[in-house]
Formats: C-alpha cells, structure tokens, sequence
C-alpha cells in the first residue's frame, strides 16, 4: 500500500468549516513538494473536503453533536414565549424579504406593538459575529419580550451563519425567549434547536409571536359582555328571589292581619257575653234579694207575734159563747135525758130481766125454759132468778 | 401592554369569567368578583388602546454604544457594515 504525506498549514486549519477528525475521509487539493530532511515528497494542503458529503454538513453534524452534549438543546432550557408581548425584538437583514414579512404580520396583527430592529448581515463573514452582538444588544435593552432571529430561504453556504457556534450560544444564552426562523420550513439549523421556538418562516415566526390584536380585544369584550351578563342574570334571579320572600312575608302578615281580626272578634264576643252574663247575674241577684228581702223572717214573726193578742182576744170571746151554749144544751140533754132513763122506770117499780149468761132481755115468757137462769134489775141492786114454770097465754 | 401585567390580568379575567358562569357563587361574592373583572377588564382595555405603534432600529457603533432611531422602510443604508 502505497502513502504520501499530506500537510496542511495552521492558517488553512482556521479556514476550514469542519473539525478535522481521525478516520475521516477527505477529498484534497494541494501542491506536491519535497520536504528535504528527509528527501520525501509531500503533498501541500490548500483545499480539503469530507468524502461523501459536504464540508459544512459534517460541521453542522459535529457541532450540533458537541452543542447538544453540552445541553445547549435540552428542552427543559426552552423558555415561554409570552402569550402578549410589548415589544418585539427582530435580528434580521434589513434588506431581505424577511423583515418585510415579519413587519407586515406584526403591523396586521397587533397594530400598536412596539417593534425595534436590531440589523446584521445574515451571511457572509461577519454576519454570525453580528447576529450574537445583537442579540446581545437586544437583551441588554430589558424591555424587549421576544426576540425573533432569522432571514429567507437561501442554499445551504447562505444560512450558514445560523450554525455557527456563536450564533447558538448567543441564542441558547439570551434571556429574552428566541424565536428562530431561518430559511424554508425544510431547512434546520442549530439556532432552531437552539431557540425557544423554531418558527418555518419569518412570516410563520411573527405569527407565534404576536396575538391577533382584534381576536384580544375582541375576547376581552366577550369576557367583559359575558360578565356582565352573568351579573345581570344574578341579580335578576336573586331578585327574584327576593320578590319571592317579600310576597311571603305579606302572605304572613295577612294571615296575621286575619288572626288578629278574629282574636279582636272573639274578644268582643267574649266581653258581650260576660256582660250580658254579668246582668243577668245581676238581676238575679236583685231579683233573689228582693225575695230575700220579703222573706225575712224577723218580719214574719213581727207581723204573726202582732196578729197574737187580737186571737188571743178573739179566742177567749169566742171561747165564752162556746161555754155558755154547751152548758146550755147539757142542762136541756140531761132534762131530757132524765126522762127517758130506766132509771126512772125502775124508780117507779118496774125491774128488767135478763137472761144469764147472754143478758138478754126478756120481754116474752115463751123466750126461757124452766131452770133457765135470768138476773132481775132493780132500782136498787138486782136479783138472781131460777124460771120456775112459763105461763104464755095470758097477755096483759 | 405589560406583558405580564396584561396577560395576567387575562388569565384573571378568563377565570372570573369561568367561575361566575358556574354560578354556584353567592351573590355578594359574585359582585366582589365581577368588581374585580371589571377593574381588570378596563385595565386590558387601557394597555390595549394607549400602546402606540413603533419600528425602531437599534445599532451599535464600533465601541459597542448603542443607538435607537426611528426605522422608516428602505432604510437599508444603516446595515452595519463594519
């Protein structure tokens, strides 16, 4: 296998685009040379390529991989883009059709938004040295909200700037969040894994960056119209609801009105007919004294004790009459009684015969039997008699 | 426009919005709210209207001194060139 010697000067190292590394293949251009110490020939580097792809690819390949091993992509980096920003930082050239694009979108969509433009080259030798300067610039301002990086579509070579290690830095180290936009939505660069957001175009980087300010306003009224509607709808009901209470509160005091009406009533009532009860009572009262009063008995007894002498009176005249009639008729009955008495006859001889036991007495002989028994009246003591013999047929 | 004034004041605002249309609030506390709506929907109004629009461009000179001017378009000239 045959070798020649390659040497390539520190001043083309610095020249080229990608990190020379061992095992790479290289397509090379250079002058042949003899390097006399040692009498070999040499190839004098002044042009070098990676074999297969491009310089600046394998660059881009090995920077992103040492940028990311550093944590510069990590998405727990990525700051918010504020959702309404007051002032918009943009880093672009002032010649491309970006700034256009992003001033056009940014006026049509928040008309009154403070816009300040940091200008650079975005290709070409200075332009990643001015694009880290002003996002330096931008943030150093402090009053900047967001800042978008980027330029139009361009070839791989014209976006350069935008992978180069202080462009990334700068973005990866700004405070304000980044929106990077750089070329078509096809192309990436390292200031797109870099940013806060990767935006496909200028126009697109706008866009995210900045609300529609009609849609805002228009929300805030809806929010403000809404609001106001749900108080209305509040008050309304509570009102309602109020109403409700009040309406309660007469039914209550109707029926309170009512209840006092019938208590007043029942009272009258009450009070009527305890008078009319009381009169009553009253006049039963006068009514039972009057009674009473008639009925004193120390009246009686005065009025009988005074009718007593005048009976007495009375009694003992009547009493005299009554006296002097009976012994009257007692003397005229005696006379009479004196002449009618068998007494009398007796006196005059005669005798009364009665039988014994029955003391009947005999007025026919025929009436007794001899041995019968017969008690004589006389005058003057009386006679026990034996029938002795009847003799019938003489009347007398 | 505060930024985070204004949207603080909105996500306020949204969530006044939300909970007042929940209506499970009573009414004085509702009020207290909506007072509050109100206030932050005036201020929003407020940032929104008195925000002025401007372009400007800012520039640093080989010292590193910054420089704002009004940017007018076609004002490609002031690319810095250094």
């Amino acid at each position: 296998m045959s070798q020649i010697r390659a040497v390539l000067f520190r001043s083309s190292v610095n020249r080229l685009r990608f990190a020379l590394q061992e095992g790479l293949q290289v397509i090379v251009r250079g002058r042949l040379s003899v390097y006399e110490p040692r009498g070999e020939y040499q190839i004098v580097l002044d042009m070098m390529e990676p074999k297969g792809i491009g310089a600046l690819q394998l660059a881009f390949e090995q920077l992103k991989e040492r940028l990311a091993a550093e944590g510069l992509f990590d998405q727990d980096r990525k700051k918010s883009i504020p959702a309404f920003p007051r002032m918009v930082g943009v880093v672009t050239s002032l010649t491309g059709a970006a700034i256009r694009d992003i001033l056009a979108v940014l006026r049509r969509r928040w008309p009154t938004l403070h816009i300040v433009i940091a200008p650079v080259q975005v290709q070409g030798e200075r332009a990643g040295r001015q694009i880290a300067e002003a996002l330096t610039a931008l943030n150093e301002l402090g009053s900047v909200d967001v800042i978008i990086v980027g330029r139009g579509g361009g070839s791989l070579e014209d976006l350069w700037s935008f992978n180069e290690e202080s462009v990334v830095r700068a973005i990866a180290a700004s405070h304000v969040p980044v929106v990077s936009a750089v070329g078509h939505e096809i192309d990436v660069t390292l200031a797109d894994f870099a940013a806060d957001l990767r935006a496909p175009t200028p126009s697109a980087a706008a866009e995210a960056v900045v609300a529609v300010f009609a849609e805002v306003l228009e929300r805030l009224k809806e929010l403000t119209i809404r609001m106001e509607q749900v108080m209305v709808r509040h008050c309304f009901s509570e009102r309602q609801r109020l109403d409700a209470g009040i309406r309660g509160l007469k039914d209550v005091r109707f029926r309170l009105q009512e209840a006092a009406q019938r208590t007043d009533d029942m009272v009258n009532r009450l009070r009527k007919m305890a008078q009319h009860l009381l009169m009553v009572g009253r006049e039963q009262v006068h009514e039972a004294q009057r009674d009473l009063y008639g009925l004193n008995p120390i009246l009686v007894i005065n009025r009988g004790l005074a009718t007593i002498p005048q009976l007495s009176k009375r009694l003992e005249g009547q009493m005299h009459v009554v006296i002097a009639q009976q012994r009257h008729r007692i003397r005229a009955t005696l006379a009479q009684l004196n002449t009618l008495s068998p007494l009398a006859v007796l006196g005059r001889g005669y005798s009364i015969l009665q039988t014994v036991p029955t003391g009947q007495v005999l007025r026919r002989a025929k009436d007794v039997a001899v041995g019968q028994e017969l008690e004589a009246q006389l005058a003057s003591g009386r006679l026990s008699c034996m029938v002795t013999r009847v003799c019938d047929d003489s009347p007398v | 426009m505060a930024p985070v004034k204004f949207e603080t004041a909105m996500a306020r605002l949204e969530a006044i919005v939300g909970e007042l249309e929940k209506s499970d609030l009573p009414l004085d506390e509702s009020l207290k709210i909506f007072e509050e709506g109100i206030r932050l929907s005036k201020n929003c109004l407020k940032i929104l209207e008195e925000a002025e629009h401007k372009v400007e461009v800012l520039v640093q000179d080989k010292n590193g001194k910054k420089r704002i001017h009004a940017y007018s378009s076609g004002e490609e000239a002031d690319e810095p060139s250094t």
